[in-house]
């Protein structure tokens, strides 16, 4: 297969495809403390608040900016799945969902990929597209993930993947829930390889996500104040009547319950990729 | 007997038939002719009722309080059930029940989800909705039967995993994503049987199997039809029309290649025929776990494996 969609350069300056979540004006307002922020301020920080640390929600492809070296990386073709296998359909059928994510992202579905160098390091990328159809995993993300671990295993590259996803895509049934298992099996092969596979959870991932690949890192990261966790909290809430506690299943509370191995700042993330893969894969430099 | 709403005229012919034995058990009549009038009507009726069942329908059959269970078919199908319990970390979760048992000679390990047939036993199973440890005791038997080289059965029922704080502290995610995992690399069979509910990411932790098998009126499905309905409907009211959309009866997901077999019922039902429902199961795993004897452990995880990969995949083989 034809594994090459298009190389990619860090873009300098003022790019076009701003964050999705960001309001395309000068001005952006802090979800974390409601100060005002100039755009192009957090684009340089990051996506983070000058103020109060939040991070926001970043589009996957300036995640992979930030993550390869130089900012360079070639995006993979990913296979084509079969669009709405159930024929489903709510108060609005889920074809035009389809549509409507794919035209608002430019976007085939949830999920991008790239290999690349990081610290000198063969790895491949796997980024949720948290604003198509809130990263919900079906057969097209399944397919990408397996996708991305083949690449991986022919490279003898490590797998970096990034989840924001609100778990499983009902309009695929079965069919969606099925990718948790695939997902499992894809990543296993890594393991067997020996090629380090490393989760950075971002906000928000829950649901089957969760309950899947996004849970079997040899390394887990997760970015600071990220929802994480698998039941919804209202979900939860209906269950037991109760508040729940401000922290819980954020960052800082996984990790004080044994569920992730660090809460890494997105500014410090790609020093720690650095460290890790230099300890994982030594040998497999250059 | 808890009738379903489409079972009026059942009921009816079922309440009959008890006033006339009561009659005549009191007045000494012959009613043998009237009975068995009756008893062919019932018959007519259950097969109107049952011959085809909606998607909703079978929601509400698959979740029937009478549906044999898991504990049910541990009496019925496998001789001295060895019972073992806990994940050695933190509890007992009696949402899901396991242990060795001998079945057609040999010895095997069982693991299911238990919901329990009355309030107490209902509490004391969690509606059979398992929390971290009950998983990890999944985890922990099925590796005790890789250790004895013993297959392992699997029978599915319940409504999901428990969502709930202390699910969460303790790392519900994880747990569910570690059982699915050692299940897909298990070097023994794993033959799983859908028997009521299949809930989403609990269902899936315990279904990884070499052949996954669903009972004719069983559902298996990423999220339960009131779920689906309240998110994309904004109403729980539509249900049904959720159900329809879903696809998740056995027969859908025989099309759709995800499941291996079906088990068929009894007509009107395993509720109402438990015993017969319970030897079709038998039936089934007997012929299913024959089909295994002589694969090697790798070819067993190969199976599995590859059969998962090319689920979904466009152009996988048909």
């Amino acid at each position: 297969m034809n594994w090459i969609k298009s190389i990619r350069r860090r873009p300098v300056a003022h790019n076009k495809d701003k964050a999705k979540d960001i309001p395309d004006n000068i001005w952006d307002t802090c979800p974390g403390c409601s100060g005002m922020l100039y755009h192009a301020e957090v684009e340089k920080s990051h996506f983070i608040c000058p103020h109060c640390g939040h991070h926001f929600r970043l589009a996957p492809l300036k995640r992979l900016d930030m993550l390869f070296d130089d900012g360079q990386y070639t995006l993979i073709q990913l296979p084509k799945t079969a669009d709405d296998p159930l024929a489903f359909h709510d108060l609005k059928k889920y074809a035009d969902r389809l549509k409507e994510a794919r035209k608002k992202t430019k976007n085939q579905d949830a999920f991008i990929a790239a290999h690349g160098k990081i610290g000198g390091h063969s790895v491949v990328v796997g980024a949720f597209d948290f604003s198509f159809m809130g990263g919900s995993m079906g057969c097209a993300v399944g397919e990408a993930i397996v996708t991305a671990v083949q690449l991986a295993l022919l490279q003898e590259a490590a797998l970096i993947l990034v989840p924001a996803s609100g778990g499983a895509r009902m309009q695929e049934g079965i069919l969606s829930l099925m990718q948790m298992a695939r997902t499992s099996v894809a990543v296993d092969k890594l393991k067997k390889r020996r090629l380090p596979y490393i989760v950075v959870l971002t906000d928000p991932t829950t649901g089957g996500v969760t309950a899947s690949f996004a849970m079997l890192g040899d390394l887990t990261l997760a970015e600071p104040g990220a929802t994480i966790g698998f039941a919804g909290s209202r979900v939860i809430e209906q269950t037991i009547r109760e508040k729940l506690p401000p922290n819980f299943q954020k960052s800082d509370y996984l990790l004080e319950h044994g569920m992730i191995d660090a809460v890494v700042p997105r500014s410090e993330l790609r020093g720690t990729l650095i460290q890790a893969l230099g300890l994982l894969m030594p040998s497999r430099k250059g | 007997m808890h009738y379903l709403d489409f079972e009026s005229a059942i009921q009816e012919i079922d309440r009959k038939i008890d006033d006339l034995k009561s009659k005549a058990s009191l007045d000494g009549g012959d009613v043998a002719d009237e009975l068995e009038r009756l008893n062919r009507k019932l018959g007519h009726h259950i097969r109107l009722a049952y011959h085809r069942l909606t998607p909703w329908q079978k929601a509400l059959v698959a979740r029937h309080e009478g549906r044999p269970h898991t504990s049910d078919y541990i009496k019925a199908l496998f001789a001295d059930f060895l019972p073992l319990r806990g994940d050695r970390a933190y509890a007992e979760d009696r949402a899901v029940i396991g242990g060795f048992a001998r079945f057609g000679g040999r010895t095997l390990m069982v693991i299911g989800h238990e919901k329990g047939h009355d309030t107490e036993t209902r509490l004391a199973h969690n509606f059979g909705m398992a929390k971290p440890e009950g998983y990890r005791k999944a985890v922990r038997l099925m590796k005790l039967a890789e250790q004895y080289r013993v297959p392992v059965v699997t029978l599915v029922d319940t409504s999901g995993a428990f969502p709930g704080m202390e699910g969460e502290e303790r790392g519900q995610g994880y747990a569910i994503a570690a059982c699915t995992d050692a299940c897909l690399n298990l070097r023994v069979p794993v033959v799983s049987v859908i028997i009521g509910e299949g809930g989403s990411g609990g269902a899936i932790a315990l279904a990884a199997g070499n052949r996954v098998l669903m009972l004719e009126h069983s559902i298996y499905s990423v999220i339960s039809p009131e779920g689906c309905a309240s998110i994309l409907w904004k109403d729980g009211k539509f249900a049904s029309k959720a159900a329809e959309a879903l696809c998740f009866t056995a027969q859908d997901l025989l099309k759709l290649r995800v499941i291996d077999d079906i088990i068929p019922e009894p007509v009107g039902g395993a509720h109402r025929f438990a015993a017969e429902a319970m030897e079709a199961v038998r039936a089934a795993l007997q012929k299913h776990l024959a089909d295994w004897d002589k694969a090697t452990p790798d070819a067993l995880v190969h199976q599995r494996q590859e059969k998962f990969l090319d689920m979904t995949r466009l152009g996988a083989a048909e």
